[in-house]
């Protein structure tokens, strides 16, 4: 079999196990929107400060929900063996892992990137900040995957790695949300917002080189550990 | 040839009976650095013509601050060694800098912080300096709960490696997000006084202190090390006969 036909392969299982699941490909989008909406609850329904705070809050919100489904990016495969085979087959393992991680990404982060217009509106962001947000989060939350992905390997084998997950992936979150929030607030205030969209295009260029490297010698720590 | 002393140097037998020599030295030349260091600076330099008596504070603040990051580099140079190499020596020394970098860098917040609250008038503010010392304590934070994670030593220090290598890459790249962040919110920032603009008379026991904080971060690392030294290698010969001979 081809390199790109087992990576196809590969693709299409994880995509089909996720629309098996409806549950678990459900539960990151609510709580994506659960998490949003108890903002205006918790610092109230003012208009004024919901526009300030809302494309911080989309974003934080991305995050955390991206976070949360991070954990099972390989704990089943890790359980029932399949990713020791993965490892063992000879396609190169940062091939295998930057394969899971998109598949991963398509049924969390395209999307959390799809809703999050939405909140946006409700939150009173004007119209032209939505193609910000969209931008933002189109570009970002594929390196919150990324990111996340090693830390995911690094604890795969721990049977609490939920709370270190986020303990050792949370402070590299803090550029992309930092870019993210920026160029949405550039764009409420009707600035040009680019600069902080090609900042993150960096970063995604620099995350698709290094990071699947990180991934891979994660995973062969937990497994052969 | 050069490279015999490298392998010499990666042997625990060796840096044990090596660091033992130095270790004395260290020591005394810490506590008088620092001694002098903070005798002369908090009792006998002038007082600030702005901030009085409350900027004797960077005699600690300063060296903690650099200690900081420079232990990070460190661990992260160490890491990327053990990992390559698989040097056990390596990765003693990782495991024993996380705990001395995240302590020097809570002490560089927390007197940062009583500083701030004299002279900005508050405990904390969102300057990008102070933010990116915080990210780094969680940076140390997450190195020592995922040692602490795992059973096995050997995977541990894997992971720790890895952790390490990706956080010190990181390093920059939060740093400067972090000061695009802050001018971006708030037009002008509280700059900390800035080192070349310092009277000489200032400037000398805080140069002395920097330099006595060094040596006493290498005496508790010294320290450290060689105590996981004899944990880690209790079964080995040498050890044995080293205990068996003091008890």
């Amino acid at each position: 079999m081809s390199l790109s036909a087992g990576l196809g392969v590969i693709l299409k299982r994880d995509l089909q196990l996720a629309f098996r699941n409806r549950g678990d490909l459900i539960n990151p989008l609510v709580f994506f929107l659960l998490v949003a909406s108890l903002f205006p609850l918790g610092v109230g329904p003012s208009s004024d400060v919901l526009l300030i705070m809302g494309g911080g809050v989309v974003w934080v919100s991305a995050l955390l929900a991206n976070l949360l489904a991070m954990d099972s990016l390989f704990r089943s495969d890790y359980e029932d063996g399949s990713l020791e085979q993965l490892m063992l087959s000879p396609t190169p393992l940062w091939m295998v892992a930057m394969t899971k991680v998109l598949a991963h990404w398509l049924v969390t982060g395209l999307p959390i990137t799809l809703l999050a217009p939405v909140i946006a509106v409700m939150f009173g962001l004007p119209s032209q900040a939505l193609p910000a947000v969209v931008m933002t989060l189109l570009l970002g939350t594929p390196m919150l995957s990324l990111i996340g992905a090693i830390g995911a390997g690094l604890t795969v084998g721990l049977r609490k790695g939920g709370i270190l997950l986020s303990l050792l992936t949370l402070p590299l979150y803090i550029p992309v949300l930092i870019l993210g929030t920026g160029a949405i607030d550039a764009a409420v205030n009707e600035l040009p917002w680019h600069a902080h969209l090609m900042w993150q295009g960096v970063l995604v260029v620099l995350g698709v080189t290094f990071a699947p490297l990180a991934i891979g010698a994660s995973l062969r720590v937990s497994v052969s550990g | 040839m050069k490279w015999t002393y490298f392998h010499r140097m990666a042997s625990p037998k060796w840096f044990y009976d090596f660091s033992g020599k130095i270790l004395p030295w260290v020591g005394v030349l810490a506590l008088v650095l620092v001694a002098g260091g903070l005798t002369w600076g908090l009792l006998f330099t002038q007082p600030d013509y702005l901030q009085g008596n409350s900027y004797r504070i960077i005699f600690l603040h300063v060296p903690s601050a650099s200690l900081a990051m420079t232990v990070y580099v460190g661990l992260a140079v160490a890491a990327s060694i053990g990992f390559i190499w698989k040097i056990k020596l390596a990765d003693m020394a990782v495991s024993c800098l996380a705990p001395i970098g995240a302590s020097f860098c809570a002490l560089a917040l927390v007197t940062g912080a009583i500083w701030g609250k004299p002279t900005w008038g508050t405990w904390w503010v969102w300057d990008a300096r102070l933010t990116s010392m915080l990210i780094l304590l969680f940076l140390y934070f997450g190195l020592i709960a995922l040692r602490e994670a795992f059973d096995s030593r050997e995977t541990a220090s894997r992971a720790c490696a890895i952790l390490a290598m990706v956080g010190v890459v990181n390093i920059p790249i939060i740093k400067y997000s972090v000061e695009w962040w802050n001018t971006l919110h708030q037009g002008s920032t509280i700059r900390i006084t800035e080192e070349s603009t310092m009277a000489m008379e200032m400037l000398i026991p805080l140069l002395m202190s920097i330099a006595g904080f060094y040596l006493f971060c290498l005496f508790v690392f010294l320290l450290r090390i060689r105590a996981e030294i004899l944990s880690r290698e209790q079964r080995t010969k040498w050890v044995r006969h080293l205990l068996g001979a003091n008890s």
